[in-house]
């Protein structure tokens, strides 16, 4: 049966790290932007597609990314698939921040 | 849509291999458990993550599942409760 990698209820993972850590700036940035996106109000997308499109990040990047950058995966997938940003936006947009350096 | 299971009854998780985004934990597929509580009628999750407008509303249960049940060397006696989609489960007589 098709097992999806997020889907690890069961297997064998060791104790859960309970530490807490604060929150960094860019986590902080990539949750606002989350909860904007989400909401009805706006109507772009559901948290059910967030969710679904970070299922879908490949398992090496799905286990070796931390949280908040999963959600920025998925939020830049799904605001190019619904056409709120274009990808060559995206890119030239990412380009200019190498260059240039980016904003904090 | 009208819930077609109530508290008490008896239900099985589906045994379905899906490749689209769904809610049910994989390690609970197949496993049986009792419904706890009806908790409302949502839009179907399996639709929304692909922007599609999640109807038909489906019922959703809390499902308890005894600890044997679901993992092969039950640890401890405790119980176990996941939030199941109706069509995911099937009666059991």
């Amino acid at each position: 049966m098709t097992r999806g990698v997020h889907d690890m209820g069961g297997l064998a993972a060791g104790p859960v790290d309970r530490t807490e850590h604060e929150m960094t700036l860019f986590d902080q940035r990539v949750d606002a932007m989350l909860r904007l996106l989400v909401d009805p109000a706006h109507g772009h997308f559901t948290i059910d597609a967030v969710r679904r499109a970070i299922e879908a990040l490949p398992p090496d990047d799905y286990l070796g990314l931390t949280y908040y950058e999963r959600w920025i995966r998925a939020l830049c997938r799904l605001s190019i698939e619904t056409g709120l940003i274009a990808e060559d936006e995206l890119q030239r947009k990412l380009a200019a921040l190498a260059r240039d350096g980016g904003g904090g | 849509m009208t819930p077609r299971f109530a508290p008490g009854d008896r239900v099985r998780v589906c045994v379905r291999d899906v490749a689209h985004h769904c809610r049910t934990p994989h390690y609970l597929r197949g496993k049986r458990g009792v419904v706890a509580r009806v908790l409302g009628v949502f839009p179907d999750p399996e639709q929304l993550a692909y922007h599609r407008p999640g109807s038909p509303h489906l019922p959703l249960y809390q499902v308890a599942f005894d600890h044997g049940e679901v993992w092969a060397a039950p640890q401890r006696k405790t119980v176990i409760t996941a939030d199941i989609y109706q069509h995911w489960l099937e009666a059991i007589d």
